[in-house]
C-alpha cells in the first residue's frame, strides 16, 4: 500500500491505428481480455496499490468510458473522502473545451490537482495495461530521490508500422534516465516507458504552469525530453507481462496472447483482481454439439457451434455448425448457423448472418465496426 | 416513509434435508445454477416486481447470508428509503425468544412493517426457484378485494400429499387448506408465497401469539384460523416453472433443468434478470484437451478434461483426463486427474485428488447411507478427498466420513 498519492489517469489519447475500435470510444474504453475495458487494469492496479483519490481526464469519445465507470463503485471508487473524480473537459475564459495535448488538459484540471490533499501525484495514460501494485515504485522514488520515476519495461520487440506513444529511456547503470528518445526511427534500447509516473505534486504544477505559459502541449516531448539533462529521471523496470494497444495488430497478438496460461496467470493475478463492471449474465451455457477447444469465454455467452482459439466476450451466441477460429468476438455479437470466420475482431452487437464467412490474415485480421450485419 | 408492500423473507430454515450442504450455512445461501444463490431468486424477484423494502428473517448460521447480503448493492437494494434488512430474533427487557414459528417471526418483526405504514405484506420463503412478478400477484389481491391471496402452483393428483394443499372453487376462492393431506381433493399446492392485508394480519398473530396450543405457523394456525373466520381467501394460479429445492434431489434436478435446448428452467431473459453477488473473476478457459457439451461453464474455471450435462460454478478447474458428467460443482473445486465424477454435487472448496472415482457403482458387499441423497453422490465444503479413492454412488462425504472410502494405509 502506497501512502499520500493520488493519481490522474489521461484518457485523452486518440490512435488511428486501432481502426475500428476507436471510432465511437477511447483507447481507455477499448474492450480487452474477454470481459474487461483497457481502463479497468489501470484502475485496478491504483485500487490495489491503496491509491483511492483518482482524477481521470477526459476528452474525446468518453461517453463509453462515463458508462462504463459510472460511479466507480465496481472499484470502490464511491467515497465520500476523496474517490473517482471524472474531469471532461469543459469551455472556460482560457480554454476552448478542447485540449490540443495533455499539458493543456492537465491545465484545465489544476484545480482538482491544488485541491487533492496528497503530496505526490502518479501520472498515468490509458493505453498500456499489466496487472501490478506500485508500491515498489513508489519506494525506489522515495529511495533514490528523483524528481520524477518512470515505470517501464523492456520490450525486445519493434515494429515500425505499429509505433505509438513510444517512449524509450536510455538510462545509466543506476537506472538514472540520461537521455529519452520519442517515436525513435531506430530505438537505440528496449526500454520503454508503461506511461506511468510518480512525482511531487508540486513539481507537476510548477512544470504544467510553466509549459502552458510557453505555449506547449505535449508532455513527453516539451517537458521530460526537454529537462531530461536537467532534472533527475529514474526509470523503474517492471519484469511482468505488459501488453500495449498501440494498433490493431498488437491488440491482436496481445489478445491471443490471453490464452498462453503463463501470461493469463500473470495479468489475472488472483492476489491482485482486476474489477470491471458487472453485468448479471448467466454463465455460458454449451449446447449438445459445442466444440470449444483453446478458448476464453466470459458468462452469457451461448455456444451451439465451434469454436476455437478464439476469445469470446460477454453474451456471444454461436448457432449449429458455425465455426470460428482465431477470432476476437466482442460483447453481443451473434454468429448464425453456418458462418465461418477465421481471424476476425467484430466489435460489440454485430451480427453476422446464417452461412456468411469472413477469413482475415494473421498479420491482416478483418475487423468490423460496432453495430454492423454481414 | 410510507410503502404500499413491504416483502418478508423466511430463511431462517436450517434444511436438514440438504444435510451436509447446510452444515456451515442457511438454506438460502445454498449455491444454484452456476452464480446464484438460492436467495437470489425471492430477491430479484422483489426487484423486478418494483417491491424495494425487504425484511430477511434468519436464525440459522446467518454468518454466510449475512456477509452475502451486505448493503443489498448486489440486487439494488441499497436506497435511501427501504432496502434489504437483516432481521435476527432479539431480547428486550423482560426476555427475548427464538423464532418459534413462521408466523411468530413476523410477529417478533412487526415494528419494521409498522414504521413503513405497509398496507400489504409479502410472505416469501427462501428455498424456493421460480420467476414471479409479486406485483400481477398484488393487483390480483387488491382487485379480489381479498383478505389473503396464496400463491398456487398446479401439481398431479399423485404427488399433491406431499404439499400444502389450497381447495378453490371456480373464482379462486378458497374453500378448505389442507396439509400434506393423504386423500388430496385438488392439486392446488401452496407455493408458501402469501399476502395479506397488514392489519388485518397483524390482528390475528396477536390472537395466536396468546395462544398457548399453536405453534405459530402460518400453514398451520394463520391460515386455518383465517379460513375459519370467513374471510375471504384468494388462490393465485401461477403457471410459470416453480421447485422447492429442500431436498438434494430436488436441488439437483432444478439445476439440470436450467441445461437442454430449450431449458425447462430458462433464465435468459434481459427483461427479468436474476441478480447475484457477481466476482470479478476473468472469463473461463477451455484448454485444448477440453471437450464441452450441455453444460453452464462460469467465469474463472478452468477446464482441460471432459464436461457434460453439468453445471461448473465460478473458479472450478478440471485437470486433463477427468470427466464431469451429471454433476453439479460448487464454487473454486479443484478436480484433479483421471478422474471420474458421475451424478455428483461437489460442494464449494472441495479438493478431488488425480485417479479419483466419484459416483461409481457400489462394489460388491458395499453399503451407503443414502437416505438423503438417493443415487447422488455428495461431497461436502472444504473436503480433500486423496488420490485414487473410489466414493460409490449415494455416499455423502465430508471430513467425518471421508475415512470410510480412504484406502487403508
Amino acid at each position: 500500500m502506497i501512502q499520500d498519492t493520488f493519481a490522474l489517469i489521461y484518457t485523452g489519447d486518440s490512435n488511428p491505428l486501432l481502426r475500428e475500435l476507436t471510432l465511437s470510444r477511447s483507447v481507455a474504453a477499448v474492450p480487452f481480455g474477454g470481459r474487461y475495458r483497457c481502463i479497468d487494469f489501470m484502475l485496478s492496479n491504483l485500487v490495489n496499490s491503496g491509491v483511492d483519490n483518482i482524477g481521470m481526464i477526459m476528452q474525446k469519445n468518453y461517453h463509453s468510458l462515463m458508462d462504463h465507470i459510472g460511479s466507480g463503485k465496481e472499484w470502490d471508487l464511491n467515497r465520500k473522502h476523496d474517490g473517482l473524480f471524472i474531469l471532461p473537459p469543459f469551455m472556460t475564459k482560457d480554454n476552448a473545451g478542447v485540449f490540443r495535448g495533455d499539458i493543456e488538459a492537465i491545465h484545465s484540471v489544476l484545480t482538482y490537482v491544488r485541491r487533492s490533499s496528497q503530496k505526490y501525484v502518479l501520472f498515468t495514460g490509458s493505453h498500456t495495461i499489466f496487472n501490478t501494485t506500485f508500491d515498489d515504485m513508489f519506494k525506489q522514488h522515495v529511495d533514490t530521490g528523483a524528481d520524477i520515476t518512470i515505470m517501464y519495461n523492456n520490450d525486445p520487440v519493434f515494429s515500425a508500422e505499429d509505433q505509438n506513444r513510444d517512449l524509450r529511456l536510455i538510462m545509466r547503470e543506476d537506472g538514472r534516465v540520461m537521455e529519452m528518445e520519442w517515436n525513435p526511427y531506430r530505438p537505440r534500447t528496449n526500454a520503454r516507458s508503461c506511461d506511468v509516473m510518480i512525482m511531487d505534486k508540486k513539481l507537476l504544477e510548477y512544470l504544467i504552469e510553466e509549459a502552458y505559459a510557453r505555449g506547449d502541449s505535449d508532455l513527453t516531448r516539451d517537458i521530460l525530453q526537454r529537462l531530461c539533462g536537467t532534472l533527475k529521471f529514474y526509470g523503474w523496470r517492471y519484469d511482468g507481462y505488459v501488453a500495449r494497444l498501440d494498433s490493431i495488430n498488437t491488440y491482436y497478438k496481445h489478445s491471443m496472447e490471453m490464452l498462453n496460461v503463463t501470461y493469463a496467470r500473470d495479468l489475472y493475478n488472483h492476489e491482485h483482481p482486476i474489477f470491471t463492471k458487472v453485468k448479471d449474465e448467466l454463465p455460458a451455457k454449451y449446447g449438445p454439439k459445442a466444440n470449444v477447444t483453446n478458448s476464453m469465454l466470459a458468462d452469457g455467452c451461448i455456444i451451439e457451434g465451434s469454436v476455437s482459439d478464439s476469445i469470446l466476450f460477454r453474451g456471444v451466441t454461436i448457432a449449429e455448425d458455425a465455426k470460428i477460429t482465431n477470432s476476437i468476438l466482442l460483447q453481443g455479437v451473434s454468429v448464425g448457423a453456418g458462418a465461418v470466420l477465421d481471424h476476425v475482431i467484430l466489435d460489440k452487437d454485430v451480427t453476422i448472418r446464417p452461412g456468411r464467412s469472413l477469413i482475415g490474415y494473421d498479420n491482416f485480421p478483418i475487423v468490423l465496426k460496432k453495430g454492423q450485419t454481414v | 416513509m410510507k410503502k404500499k408492500i413491504v416483502a418478508m423473507l423466511l430463511a431462517g430454515g436450517q434444511g436438514s434435508r440438504l444435510g451436509i450442504l447446510t452444515s456451515h450455512m442457511a438454506k438460502p445461501a445454498v449455491p444454484f445454477g452456476g452464480k446464484y444463490r438460492i436467495i437470489d431468486f425471492p430477491l430479484s424477484n422483489c426487484v423486478n416486481s418494483d417491491i424495494d423494502t425487504v425484511g430477511v428473517l434468519t436464525q440459522y448460521r446467518p454468518l454466510a447470508l449475512n456477509a452475502y447480503l451486505g448493503t443489498g448493492q448486489h440486487w439494488d437494494l441499497d436506497r435511501n428509503a427501504g432496502g434489504v434488512f437483516v432481521l435476527p430474533p432479539y431480547m428486550t427487557e423482560k426476555d427475548g425468544r427464538w423464532y418459534s414459528g413462521t408466523a411468530n417471526a413476523i410477529w417478533q418483526n412487526r415494528e419494521f412493517i409498522d414504521q413503513y405504514e405497509a398496507e400489504y405484506v409479502l410472505i416469501l420463503s427462501g428455498d424456493h426457484i421460480y420467476k414471479m412478478d409479486y406485483h400481477k400477484m398484488l393487483k390480483f389481491h387488491i382487485e379480489n378485494n381479498a383478505a389473503a391471496t396464496i400463491a398456487v402452483f398446479r401439481v398431479p393428483l399423485s404427488e399433491a400429499h406431499r404439499f400444502g394443499i389450497m381447495n378453490a372453487d371456480e373464482h379462486n376462492n378458497i374453500t378448505s387448506f389442507e396439509e400434506k393431506p393423504k386423500n388430496p381433493k385438488s392439486g392446488n399446492a401452496s407455493m408458501g408465497i402469501y399476502i395479506f392485508n397488514w392489519k388485518l394480519l397483524r390482528k390475528y398473530m396477536q390472537e395466536d401469539d396468546l395462544d398457548p396450543n399453536s405453534e405459530n405457523d402460518f400453514g398451520k394456525n394463520i391460515i386455518p384460523n383465517m379460513l375459519n373466520a370467513g374471510e375471504r381467501m384468494m388462490a393465485y394460479p401461477f403457471d410459470g416453472y416453480w421447485k422447492d429445492v429442500g431436498t438434494i434431489t430436488s436441488l439437483w434436478e432444478a439445476n439440470m433443468d436450467m441445461l437442454g435446448n430449450p431449458p425447462v428452467l430458462d433464465l435468459n431473459d434481459p427483461n427479468w434478470k436474476i441478480y447475484t453477488h457477481n466476482l470479478a473473476l476473468p472469463p473461463h478457459y477451455i484448454d485444448k484437451t477440453a471437450k464441452v457439451s450441455d453444460s453452464l461453464i462460469t467465469e474463472g474455471s478452468v477446464v482441460r478434461g471432459e464436461v457434460v450435462h453439468s453445471v461448473l460454478f465460478a473458479g472450478t478447474h478440471e485437470d486433463a483426463n477427468s470427466s464431469i458428467s451429471d454433476s453439479v460443482v460448487f464454487p473454486n473445486t479443484f478436480v484433479g486427474k483421471n478422474c471420474k465424477i458421475t451424478k455428483a454435487i461437489i460442494g464449494e472448496n472441495a479438493v478431488i485428488g488425480d485417479n479419483c472415482i466419484v459416483g461409481g457403482p457400489l462394489r460388491e458387499g458395499e453399503t451407503v447411507d443414502n437416505r438423503l441423497t438417493d443415487d447422488i453422490t455428495l461431497i461436502g465444503n472444504d473436503v480433500t478427498i486423496p488420490a485414487g479413492t473410489y466414493i460409490p454412488l449415494g455416499a455423502v462425504v465430508n471430513a467425518e466420513t471421508l475415512h470410510l472410502y480412504t484406502k487403508e494405509a
